[in-house]
């Protein structure tokens, strides 16, 4: 499960010696804990070690479990889920680990590793089981309680998750899926017991009966929209929250999918009101994304092994079924969308963490000049790779999982291998923490104001020196038909235009990028990344040319055809 | 009620998982070609211990191994899943022993570091030797009871501990009063994983004989922390040390001699041809279920 390229992507990037020393105040931490590290190397050495674990856990308890936690799911007893038999030795044998509120300060019992450290050890359980990274990974919510909080919010309840505690983030109701502004569960303030209380249901919670839950609701009565909305903390200590019943659901069985009925549930307020949509939830969704897209990457590298490991068994016209060119191909396209997109997952995630870090540092002291300007940098960067990470990966692996089961010819379709429940385990990622076409809206304002093409064109300047002409010539060429689209487009001053081509032009845009970072992957480590990178400039410049063909023809005709009828 | 627990752990080549170079052309084990691990019956044993620490606060459980400077890395990874520490007990004159020199290294080595020990608690048997000798000789030799194929001790009340043992069809509960022995079955639950905050604070633990000859815990790198941190330095056990009779160590004190070793190569005479008929095929289902091979 720790593979290679796993620990490439930790070990080579230039941005890791400064996102260490950013999370590790300079190893301030070093003589008063224990298990802190006295300095870079020490810290890296500390997180190689933390994943061997991870990769040890998964491989001998998680992907063992995975087949029957699939079969059974969870259930729905009087008010309270019960986990299948088999989430709760995963669980147990996670909180032994230690491995969890990872991300979290010393001071709260957390290891406080970088965002990055903690997405590959996401990957991992992804890997192994996509449904309990669900539950594993809510872990991340924490990060908004810690960022928006109080101190004694924080001090009440980091030490519990750390300690093992599920979380929950409870957003969506039956009329508020993708437009969250519409949220009606109803906050209100209980003068009695000082304290708020809230009333209505949710659908769709993912973990719904975890033991702290984020809450969206509308404390400000009489408002419709967003800036109506705060964002509570429910503790199931208190009670007052059941869940009314679980989704039948098409993969991700080891997950619970709850609906959830408030009846005067007392809760606290976290932060300021009104502020729960527009600032926390939008924190809270871009950790979630980001999770979502290690998820994904989890899947096509299971997708992956299984698909190599059954066309290495299976034998047709006498040979295995791997030495044919057909099943080459499927095998290789998958293997190139994993690793570019992967490459893009931890591209995003040090672009996270060093923003994340300053943010936090922040907190404890007027930042230097310098150093706001690089937080500002960092952010910008974040916010225009979240999207393309999570709606790139969540793509790739729902079409990895199919050439998997592709490659299984019948028996992949028969429920007896791996990759049918890869196959329905990836489909939920495209849709949920924003569909892909949501990731889409989030990140064309980055096409149309030349944020992507000014981080391809830094990109290109620093692939000069490292790459084969020919090679950053091609990259060079596709980058052209995406800048040419793109002003194709705009050209036309037409809204409706670009919002039917903003889904191409995302694919291009990501397309150019995710081939520069397997360059420069490449150039570190040609015997891991070289085979993949050639895959991925015939994939991808075919992709964009394909892109560009069908916005040429709506720049063209219009949207005519397009319309709902 | 505190009590003082000993492990027996033993570092083993991982014979589960055998190569084409697994044996040498004289027919011994190949060590270089097998990775070392930590005999998996000793890690359900440190489980055992383990959970009575959970349950008896203030217990203290720690490893003896005998072996060469790189059986420290059993040690560690006890401290990785929850042990206070360990003792690794080194020396030539230990070399070569049998499970009765092996036995009496460590009957000895108990008594030397650990007098008022209450439960010693080793694997049934390490997987290179499969004797599962050496857990009743410890208990002999120090003239404590035993509980062989423990599978769960259930309970530990004023004294007496209850126990399930795993025996042939079936299970049998006994007790025993304190000390006891008890070797563990691999039916029993499985070791906890490694604790990554453990593992993060004993990493650089280290016993004097891993280090390069001729230098100190000074040479070291982040050479500072073994001065702030001494359970980073693994305590290490010499002959002399726990004043061993050096005629029953090693090779001198093992009676044991191996006259011969053997490949075991089936030949054609000890095999059955069968066809894909369907009388052969109910002949040797009949066959598999009466000596119970399946069903």
């Amino acid at each position: 499960m720790y593979n290679e390229q796993i620990k490439f992507e930790l070990e080579n990037s230039p941005l890791m010696p400064r996102i260490v020393e950013l999370k590790e105040r300079n190893y301030a931490d070093k003589d008063a804990y224990a298990d802190a590290p006295q300095d870079y190397a020490d810290a890296m050495d500390s997180y190689d070690r933390i994943l061997d674990v991870v990769g040890d856990i998964m491989e001998n308890v998680v992907a063992p479990n995975a087949e029957a936690v699939d079969a059974e799911g969870p259930h729905c007893e009087n008010g309270r889920v019960r986990y299948a038999e088999k989430t709760y030795e995963n669980l147990q044998t996670m909180i032994q680990a230690g491995l969890n509120g990872v991300t979290m300060p010393r001071r709260y019992n957390g290891l406080n590793i970088p965002v990055t450290v903690y997405t590959a050890a996401n990957e991992m359980v992804s890997a192994a089981d996509a449904g309990f990274e669900n539950i594993w990974s809510l872990q991340d919510c924490i990060e908004t309680l810690y960022c928006f909080g109080s101190e004694e919010q924080r001090q009440k309840y980091i030490p519990r998750v750390c300690a093992g505690e599920t979380m929950s983030m409870d957003l969506t109701e039956p009329d508020a899926g993708s437009d969250l502004q519409s949220v009606m569960l109803k906050a209100t303030y209980d003068e009695g017991n000082d304290c708020w209380r809230l009333n209505g249901s949710k659908r769709f919670i993912t973990n719904g009966d975890s033991d702290i839950h984020l809450v969206l609701a509308r404390s400000e009565a009489g408002t419709r929209d967003g800036r109506g909305l705060s964002m509570f903390i429910y503790d199931k200590r208190d009670g007052g929250v059941d869940v009314r019943r679980i989704e039948n659901k098409l993969g991700i069985h080891g997950s619970p999918t709850c609906e959830l009925v408030y009846k005067n549930a007392k809760c606290e307020l976290c932060g300021d009101r009104k502020l729960g949509l527009i600032k926390y939830v939008m924190s809270l969704m871009n950790g979630a994304r980001l999770g979502i897209a290690a998820q994904s990457v989890g899947l096509s590298q299971a997708a992956y092994s299984e698909a190599v490991s059954y066309a290495r068994d299976r034998r047709q016209f006498g040979k295995a079924i791997i030495e044919f060119p057909a099943v080459q191909e499927m095998i290789g396209n998958i293997r190139c969308k994993l690793d570019a997109g992967r490459a893009l997952l931890y591209q995003t995630a040090r672009y996270v963490d060093i923003y994340k870090a300053l943010e936090d540092i922040a907190r404890e002291r007027k930042l230097e000049p310098e150093e706001r300007q690089e937080l500002k940098k960092y952010q910008k960067l974040a916010d225009a790779f979240t999207p393309l990470a999570k709606g790139m990966n969540s793509e790739y692996c729902n079409q990895n999982a199919y050439d998997c089961i592709q490659v299984h010819g019948g028996s992949g379709f028969m429920l007896e291998y791996a990759c049918q429940r890869i196959y329905r385990d990836a489909r939920i990622t495209s849709i949920y923490e924003g569909t892909t076409q949501l990731q889409t809206v989030a990140a064309i304002r980055y096409v149309t104001n030349g944020m992507y093409a000014s981080v391809i064109a830094d990109y290109e300047q620093q692939a000069e020196s490292i790459a084969d002409t020919d090679v950053l010539d091609r990259i060079k060429a596709m980058a052209a038909q995406f800048n040419a689209a793109t002003a194709a487009v705009k050209e036309t001053e037409n809204q409706e235009v670009l919002d039917l081509c903003a889904r191409h032009l995302y694919e291009m845009a990501a397309d150019v990028i995710m081939s520069h970072l397997l360059l420069q992957n490449a150039a570190k480590n040609q015997s891991l990344f070289a085979r993949s990178l050639a895959l991925y400039l015939n994939h991808a410049q075919a992709d964009i040319s394909k892109h560009a063909t069908f916005i040429n023809n709506v720049v063209s005709q219009g949207c005519e055809a397009y319309r709902a009828e | 009620m505190k009590l003082n627990i000993v492990v027996l752990a033993k570092q083993v080549p991982d014979t589960r998982n055998v190569g084409p170079d697994a044996m040498t052309p004289e027919g011994t084990v190949n060590r270089s070609a097998l990775p070392a691990i930590f005999n998996p019956e000793d890690l359900n044993a440190l489980e055992q211990a383990l959970r009575l620490k959970d349950a008896n606060p203030g217990t203290t459980v720690h490893v003896i191994t005998m072996g060469p400077g790189r059986a420290a890395e059993v040690i560690r990874e006890a401290m990785y899943r929850g042990a206070d520490g360990g003792y690794l007990l080194t020396d030539r004159a230990f070399a070569g022993a049998d499970t009765l020199a092996t036995s009496y290294a460590l009957s000895t080595a108990i008594q030397h570091v650990c007098p008022n020990v209450d439960l010693i608690i080793g694997g049934r048997q390490a997987i290179d030797g499969d004797t599962a000798q050496v857990g009743p000789q410890v208990a002999e030799k120090l003239g404590m009871n035993q509980i062989t194929y423990t599978e769960e001790v259930l309970s530990l009340e004023d004294g007496v501990i209850t126990v399930r043992r795993h025996i042939d069809g079936g299970v049998e509960t006994v007790q025993s009063p304190l000390p006891v022995v008890l070797t563990v079955n691999g039916s029993a639950a499985p070791c906890r994983p490694r604790n990554v905050r453990r593992v993060m604070q004993f990493k650089r633990a280290l016993a004097p004989m891993e280090l390069a000859p001729g230098t100190g815990y000074s040479d070291l790198p982040y050479a500072g922390q073994y001065e702030q941190k001494p359970y980073l330095k693994i305590a290490q056990l010499t002959c002399a040390d726990v004043n061993a009779d050096l005629q029953q160590c090693g090779l001198a004190g093992s009676p044991t001699k191996v006259k011969a070793v053997e490949n075991i190569v089936f030949k054609a005479k000890e095999s059955k041809v069968l066809t894909d008929s369907d009388e052969d095929i109910n002949g040797l289902i009949v066959e598999l279920l009466a000596s119970h091979t399946i069903g």
